[in-house]
């Protein structure tokens, strides 16, 4: 037996993304906690794209950010190139992505970590989980100390069990060279969790000395820079570029001709990988008829030559790997640094988790990020800063933070992991969420602040700047709905100039906005007692009048879903005595155990027709044991 | 105990159309409360079950018998709602039944819900919701053809053709939304146009669906056919001969019908509800009054009208009058000429100055019958393929949900007209298919990721 330490209220396991929003949410509410990682210099380590945010993404780091959580700022501090993708497809997807210097975001969120009052970091190595009577009890590190505690939130990332793989080499080791965690797999096999094999890939790294640039095409960073935290306003810096190139014939060859010796195809690897996260052999076999497919050249930082290949990973012998990358125009004499490989990793098969992160079956145990059957490292911290919320809560004996579909993408991401489960590495889209126009980034604050301003994540001065910045935006709203605008020569004129039909009569200034060709900013110009707000402001502003009538028709089909999601069912329903049940809905339902009506229609395998059962089942107990109260 | 069901029952034929009526009661109760209104040769618990038992109904609270019965019992699980069942047949028609009713109210059985019963059996697991929809609509359809079109719905080919049209509309979907998504890669846009062109299609193939369901109506709740003319032209013995049954008054008196009279009849196969209507004429008569307004209130309702005219008399001013009130339903008057067997060539030419066309019969002679049958028959198949390959929308439910999906369609079209973003325009369509999603128990935005991954090659 080892030696007992210190106590703690809840333990991290891991300092990855998820890991460390964890650990300083629990720590903020007030949670005495410790981080451990397996490598101090590791924490919140990117070891694959340089990047944060883009489609859904960047939704994630908003919310993240509206919520309390620290992924958004510590990504503003360290960005090196920003873009606003999108933005001619409409508010719903605007989605912010940056280029990010990785070692600065470590050194940034290691030392954010580091100033935490009521968190300690521990460079240890967890191998066991006790618990008594299926309740987290303390866990065990490498090193033989017990540390006893009350909460343990899981965000192991790849390093469970990790192999990496490249062509017919495989060796156990964790992500970017880093030691794997091979004995935390027992203990949680011991507890009665089932792990699943799941698999991802980075591609190779070159040093951009090597690299002609002059033959691709160029794509720099937008200006002014939008933040991804609500409490910056601007953000002033000298950005970097990316550059485009494209694979060629003799690159898409080259794959033909070596396939038998990709482990994809031979058979080493068992994981599961993502559809959207192919390989570049994936690519080739699975739409042969490409002609070319386009590779993203990134920066990894400011104080380094590496840079990545976005669209390029790979798990092909290393010789294979030079021929391929030497293949790219400008690459010709890529000297690449390091290999690209795939990674197989154990995680858990989230259907076995309740809506809170919480296992369902284990007291005080909760896990986050790619342990869950997710990829990506937004995905991974907007759960850690669920897990760390709902472990405290717990502790306090309160209701779970369980935000819904149509709260936030975060709601999305994780109803979706613990609902319909997922058979591979699960990544966030737009188009996963019902209710996109609602859950925009602009508004994410709106949405998710007073959360967390009342879980204490949110200080008082920051919430009192969102409710100033709320007021600012109710009443330049109120304002321009008012304001009257007559069919004047200069405001006939401004119409012609924008492409817009001339008016007749007095209008409102909204119903301007409300033409597609008409900005909020060109109407500046006819509208010359405008306030000045700053940007956050005046974008909601349009947003919100714009798109007002398809907005309303949005908050109509939430008050729908809310229904649903608010009939709840009984804990203790036994499925086997609604025998109108199919049997695999049947089988379905009591093996997942939903809480809501909402959530069991979500289950793959139950059908509308099962839930009209469920529906008709509910109301007849209801009934009945209104009856019984007369 | 928590999940037990009460008892209810309702009586299940319908109403007026045989002198027998039986009384159905289903639920845990049925039993015993059968056992303390039946006094038959032994007690009702010792019967077998699925068997028939002749007794008479009493009332428990003073003894006295109510009527001659004839009773089956069958118990759980083998009954159409797996409960225990018992039928009661009784003659005597309605009030008889009724009472019978109120007895077992009375004793705590609670009067059924429409279609409880289906419903009943629908959750004990007997049969899925699109047959419990099917089935509901069994139980109205009245004639052979409703209920091949009900069965044919239980194979699903409306589900084929749902379906082909939803998956058309996740085809647009996944090519707006790989490009939402994946903003970085250079796929083909979807342009708004093509979009356009597209939806239109859809819509087209939606819209005759939805049509498909006034005639689903008509075969399923039979079809209105409103009798009119002047007084005295045949009216009610045109009813009374195509009903075959002696239903309404026939009098050599004009004016003899005052109300409305409505009689089922089955040509060729389709349920049709005749309606017999007051002759239409000025009157001062208070009651005839009344009774020429609610003609033409029917010849507005009604899906067919047969204008019919008296070869005896001839063309007069009262068939003036009427053929002006009936010229803006020019589309579905048949012109029927009664008497032939009492008229002159004379009179005949008389009416087709006035009327090119119409149907020649005589109810006294029998003639002409068939025909008029044979015209019912063919204005309801107008410009209709056999029924018997038609896709049909027989139930309301489907309906609205198809109509709520054209709404979306709609709705996308002019967002893109506007020059709308492709968030907005994704989300009308989305809608669009999530309705067709709800006939077909699909859901929409898994199928569309799926689709993208299936068609677009994307990731890092
Ligand atoms: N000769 C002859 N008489 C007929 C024929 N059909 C009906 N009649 C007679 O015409 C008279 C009126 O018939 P009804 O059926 O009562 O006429 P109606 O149109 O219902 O009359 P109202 O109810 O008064 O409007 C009766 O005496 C019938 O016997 C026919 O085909 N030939
Ligand atoms: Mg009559």
């Amino acid at each position: 037996m080892g030696i007992t330490f210190e106590e703690y209220d809840v333990i991290v396991v891991g300092a990855g993304h998820a890991g460390c929003e964890a650990a300083l949410a629990a720590a903020r509410m007030g949670a005495k906690t410790a981080v451990f990682t397996i490598n101090m210099d590791s924490i919140a380590n990117m070891p694959c794209n340089p990047n944060i945010g883009g489609t859904a993404k960047g939704h994630l780091v908003r919310e993240i950010d509206a919520l309390g959580g620290e992924m958004g700022r510590c990504a503003d501090k360290t960005l090196i190139q920003s873009r606003t993708l999108n933005t001619t497809k409409g508010p719903a997807v605007y989605s912010l992505r940056a280029q990010i210097d990785r070692r600065s975001y470590q050194r940034e969120m290691k030392h954010t970590l580091e100033l935490q009052e009521n968190l300690h970091l521990r460079q240890e190595e967890i191998t066991d989980l006790l618990t008594e009577n299926n309740k987290i009890v303390g866990v065990k590190t490498h090193l033989g100390i017990i540390y006893p505690c009350k909460a343990v939130i899981l965000t192991t990332g790849t390093f469970l069990k990790g192999r990496i793989i490249i062509g017919d080499v495989s060796y156990s080791s964790g992500p970017d060279g880093l030691f794997p965690a091979d004995r935390l797999s027992e203990s949680l096999k011991g507890l009665g969790i089932e792990l699943l094999r799941f698999k991802t890939g980075t591609p190779a790294r070159i040093n951009r000395r090597s690299i002609d640039f002059s033959v691709m095409t160029e794509q720099p960073g937008d200006n002014p820079i939008v933040p991804f935290s609500f409490e910056h306003e601007t953000i002033d810096r000298e950005q970097v570029s990316c550059y485009l190139t494209y694979t060629t014939e003799k690159t898409h060859k080259i794959i033909r001709e070596n396939l038998h010796r990709s482990p994809m195809y031979s058979g080493t690897i068992e994981g599961i990988g993502p559809r959207y996260c192919p390989s570049f052999e994936d690519k080739v076999v699975r739409f042969a008829d490409k002609e070319r497919h386009q590779v993203f050249v990134e920066p990894m930082g400011l104080d380094t030559e590496e840079v990545y290949l976005q669209g390029f990973s790979t798990s092909m012998p290393v010789d294979v790997q030079i021929e391929m990358v030497r293949s790219l125009p400008g690459l010709e004499n890529a000297q690449i640094m390091r290999y690209a490989y795939a990674i197989e990793y154990d995680c858990i098969n989230p259907l076995i988790l309740k809506p809170s992160l919480e296992f369902k079956k284990i007291d005080g145990l909760v896990s986050a990020g790619q342990i869950n059957g997710s990829s990506g490292y937004e995905e991974a911290a907007a759960q850690g800063l669920i897990a760390g919320i709902n472990a405290v809560l717990k502790l306090h004996n309160k209701e779970p933070l369980i935000l819904d579909r149509s709260q936030a993408y975060i709601g999305v991401l994780i109803d979706d992991l613990v609902t319909k489960g997922t058979k591979e590495p699960y990544r966030m889209m737009t188009s996963r969420a019902e209710y996109r126009l609602h859950l925009r980034q602009d508004n994410a604050d709106a949405r998710l602040t007073p959360i967390g301003y009342k879980l204490g994540l949110i200080s008082e001065e920051r919430y009192q700047k969102f409710l100033k910045k709320q007021q600012a935006i109710e009443k330049e709203i109120e304002r321009i709905r008012k304001k009257n605008i007559t069919p004047s020569i200069e405001v006939n004129n401004f119409l012609e100039r924008c492409g817009s039909a001339k008016i007749k009569s007095g209008v409102k200034l909204s119903d301007l906005l409300k033409r597609p060709e008409i900005t909020y900013e060109s109407l500046r110009e006819i509208d010359p007692d405008r306030p000045e707000l700053p940007a956050s402001v005046t974008e909601e502003v349009a947003i919100s009048i714009k798109y007002e009538g398809y907005i309303l028709k949005q908050m109509q089909q939430i008050e729908q879903f809310k229904k649903m999601e608010k009939s709840l069912i009984p804990e203790d329903i036994d499925y086997n005595k609604i025998s109108g049940l199919r049997l695999e809905a049947r089988q379905k339902l009591s093996e997942q155990r939903p809480v809501s009506l909402g959530q069991a229609s979500r289950i793959s395998g139950v059908s509308p027709a099962d839930i009209s059962v469920l529906v008709i089942y509910l109301n007849a107990i209801t009934r009945r044991s209104n009856e019984n109260d007369e | 105990m928590k999940n037990r069901m009460d008892s209810i029952a309702a009586i299940s034929t319908a109403v007026g159309n045989s002198g027998i009526s039986v009384i159905r009661i289903s639920g845990p109760d049925s039993f015993v409360v059968a056992e303390g209104i039946f006094k038959g040769k032994g007690s009702f618990s010792s019967f077998k079950s699925h068997t028939i038992l002749y007794g008479k109904k009493i009332d428990p609270d003073n003894g006295s018998v109510i009527d001659e019965v004839l009773i089956t019992k069958m118990a759980a699980p083998k009954t159409y709602t797996r409960e225990d069942v018992v039928e009661i047949n009784c003659h005597g028609g309605y009030v008889t039944a009724s009472k019978i009713l109120e007895l077992l109210y009375r004793q705590g059985i609670r009067p059924a819900e429409a279609g409880e019963f289906t419903k009943r059996a629908f959750m004990n697991g007997r049969i899925d919701l699109a047959q419990a929809e099917a089935v509901m609509d069994l139980i109205s359809s009245r004639t052979e053809k409703s209920s091949k079109i009900a069965l044919s719905q239980l194979e699903g080919k409306l589900s084929v053709e749902v379906n082909r049209l939803r998956q058309g509309l996740v085809d647009i979907l996944a090519e707006i939304e790989v490009n939402l998504d994946y903003p970085e890669y250079d796929f083909e846009e979807i342009t708004a146009e093509k979009c356009s062109v597209r939806l239109e299609d859809i819509k087209e193939d939606l819209k005759i669906l939805i049509e498909s369901f006034s005639f689903g109506k008509i075969l399923r709740e039979g079809m209105e056919v409103a009798i009119i003319g002047k007084p005295n032209a045949g009216k009610s013995s045109l009813l009374n001969r195509l009903s075959r049954k002696n239903r309404a008054i026939v009098t050599d008196i004009p004016g003899t019908t005052r109300d409305i009279l409505e009689e089922y009849v089955n040509i060729h196969g389709l349920p049709i509800k005749l309606i017999d209507t007051a002759g239409l004429r000025q009157t001062d008569d208070r009651v005839e009054k009344i009774g020429v307004e609610k003609a033409l209130e029917v010849i507005d309702s009604s899906d067919l009208i047969h204008l019919i005219l008296d070869a005896k008399s001839g063309f007069e001013k009262e068939d003036k009058d009427i053929l002006e009130k009936v010229g803006q339903y020019s589309d579905k008057t048949l012109f029927v000429v009664n008497k032939t067997d009492a008229t002159d060539p004379e009179k005949i030419n008389e009416i087709r100055n006035k009327i090119p066309e119409f149907l020649e019969i005589s109810v006294l002679e029998d003639s002409g019958i068939n025909a008029l049958e044979c015209e019912i028959y063919k204005f309801v198949n107008k410009s209709r393929m056999d029924t018997d390959n038609l896709v049909l929308v027989t139930n309301a439910r489907h309906k609205m949900l198809l109509e709520e999906a054209l709404e979306g369609i709609d709705a996308a079209k002019s967002a893109i007209d506007k020059g709308m973003t492709l968030d907005i325009i994704s989300m009308d369509i989305k809608s669009a298919a999530d309705k067709l999603g709800e006939i077909t128990g699909h859901m929409v935005s898994e199928e569309v990721i799926l689709n993208i991954f299936q068609r677009f090659c994307v990731g890092k």
